[in-house]
């Protein structure tokens, strides 16, 4: 059974235990943001519904990570208005798990892996972490294959490692939305596989929904269930077999200056 | 007599408990707040708020000159902290704002409030006729007089130590994790921005007030160097908080008494002896 089949009807039994008006997971309704002169989102307007996998895919620049700033109500838009089941995302931090892109990581920073864990339970950082915490990042780091590097310094963790520990982070108070920003930048192929497969298991067990920003069409194609084509609008929201067409694709690429699609893109996706 | 018989006898003059009370507390606060200043690379904003708190100096060495409570107010009355501290928490905060809503690097923005103090501080001073006693040395100033501190003096750096030392710890998970990655933490509701002015306000008053007692100069060196060699020795931010709370104090009192014993000047007696303890840490660090 495909991803996009798994999830929706994770998402149709949840719909039926819940008869009321069902409140999106992420509503995002005619969001603009301009930062000078530049439009960088116009009128972007999308649901996704618990138990869903949204990837969000565009080229360089089209608005993906500002619209994930957006979503977590770090960035408060010039139009319309985004909302995390239904309330502004300051208001739900402990239902949210993030991952930010790994290149803004400080490895100045003396922190061991099981302190930044601590950090997704207690939401500051840790002088101490107690037992019961060591224990909680514990389990968590090793939900994630990660359970060997709980002492390590993180300036000494690979790309793939760090990747895992910011993850467990992100899981380890089981929120029931989690947000990927990039996550795979940096990391070699099987780390990418590592983490789809992570996250898969994770939304198995919890029915969480999650949203990620990705360059990697295939992977968008093979496990997500919803796709978000962005280029400062929407291109294409909907199932992956059809957003990712070529023709959504062309269009949507092709205004930052790209005459075509690329070709392993175009490739992978036929 | 032995070099401890020395440093007991040294310890016994009132003077000597001042500088040593005085300069614990200074390395204390300092320390604190060295390691937000060191992992956040503002490494400049000692040297930056401490040329704010001479700026701040003159204009309230004149300000009690020109209205003429010089004659007729008390000690206290007359320090001119009363504007310093006013002045340098205008100047820390201005430079949070600046770092805030333009795109300028924390080191021209505070190149810029450093420049406008130092020549607030020169016309301020200059306007003052030679012959008045406004009892702020402008020498000492500038390269700090810790032997020289008196129980005013240290009554008001312990009053800002007690509070400084209280917010920093209570803040301190907060705080960290802000340095550690400010998005992350403000998903989490952390309000760093407001964390960041609380930051530079109370690193402004610190060091305006320390300042008069380390001296204007050396300033930096109390807030970059104990972090910066408790970072190379420290696998976590508590660890590298404590060592840098542990070297300023040691070094300080190793420092005050160095000075006496081989009659050195005590404010570089301090920084050589944090300069040692950062070279000891750099040749012994773990690749």
């Amino acid at each position: 059974m495909s991803s996009a089949a798994r999830t929706d009807e994770g998402a149709q039994r949840v719909a039926s235990a819940a008869p009321q008006r069902r409140v999106p997971v992420l509503h995002v309704h005619n969001v603009g943001v301009r930062f000078g002169d530049a439009q960088v989102l116009d009128d972007v307007s999308f649901d996704l519904d618990e138990g869903q996998f949204l990837a969000i895919v565009g080229p360089n620049g089209a608005g993906k990570s500002t619209l994930v700033k957006v979503a977590l109500g770090l960035l408060r838009p010039q139009r319309g208005h985004a909302a995390l089941f239904g309330r502004d995302a300051g208001d739900v931090p402990e239902r949210i798990g993030y991952v930010p892109q790994l290149k803004t990581f400080d490895r100045t920073f003396p922190a061991t892996a099981v302190e930044l864990v601590v950090t997704g339970l207690r939401r500051s950082w840790p002088a101490r972490p107690s037992r019961r915490e060591r224990d909680q990042a514990h389990a968590a780091l090793a939900q994630v294959g990660a359970e060997t590097l709980v002492d390590r310094p993180l300036s000494r963790l690979s790309g793939g490692e760090l990747q895992r520990v910011y993850l467990a982070r992100a899981v380890a108070r089981e929120p029931a939305f989690v947000l990927l920003d990039e996550p795979a930048t940096g990391v070699d192929y099987l780390a990418e596989h590592d983490l789809y497969d992570l996250l898969e298991r994770y939304q198995a067990r919890t029915g969480a929904t999650v949203a990620m920003v990705t360059h990697d069409l295939a992977a968008a194609r093979y496990h997500a269930s919803r796709v978000l084509v962005l280029n400062r609008r929407v291109f294409g929201f909907g199932l992956p077999d059809d957003v990712l067409c070529d023709a959504c694709l062309q269009e949507a690429y092709g205004h930052v200056g790209h005459s075509h699609v690329p070709h392993t893109h175009r490739h992978a996706l036929r | 007599m032995s070099g401890l018989e020395d440093l007991i006898q040294v310890l016994a003059f009132p003077f000597m408990q001042r500088a040593a009370a005085a300069g614990a507390m200074i390395a204390v606060m300092c320390a604190l707040l060295g390691v937000f200043v060191v992992q956040r690379r503002l490494s400049f904003l000692g040297d930056g708020l401490a040329h704010a708190a001479f700026g701040g100096m003159g204009i309230g060495a004149f300000v009690i000159v020109s209205s003429g409570a010089l004659a007729q107010g008390g000690a206290l009355l007359r320090n001119p902290l009363w504007v310093a501290v006013p002045f340098a928490l205008l100047t820390g905060l201005g430079i949070a704002w600046v770092r805030d809503r333009t795109e300028l690097s924390s080191d021209t923005a505070i190149g810029v409030f450093f420049a406008v103090s130092v020549a607030l501080g020169v016309l301020f001073f200059s306007r003052i006729p030679p012959d008045v006693n406004i009892g702020v040395n402008v020498m000492d100033l500038l390269f700090g007089s810790i032997l020289a501190v008196r129980t005013t003096e240290l009554t008001i750096i312990a009053v800002v130590a007690v509070i400084a030392t209280t917010l920093l710890l209570a803040l301190w998970g907060r705080l960290a994790y802000a340095t550690f990655d400010d998005e992350l933490a403000r998903t989490d509701g952390v309000r760093s921005r407001l964390l960041e002015y609380l930051l530079f306000g109370l690193a402004a008053v610190v060091i305006t007030v320390s300042a008069t007692v380390v001296g204007i100069i050396l300033m930096a060196a109390y807030l970059v160097i104990p972090a910066a060699a408790a970072r190379i020795w420290a696998r976590s931010m508590a660890s590298m908080t404590l060592f840098a709370v542990l070297i300023g104090v040691s070094t300080t009192l190793a420092g005050v008494a160095l000075s006496y014993l081989f009659d050195l000047p005590t404010g570089s007696a301090i920084i050589l002896t944090q300069a040692l303890v950062f070279v000891v840490a750099a040749f012994t660090q773990r690749r």
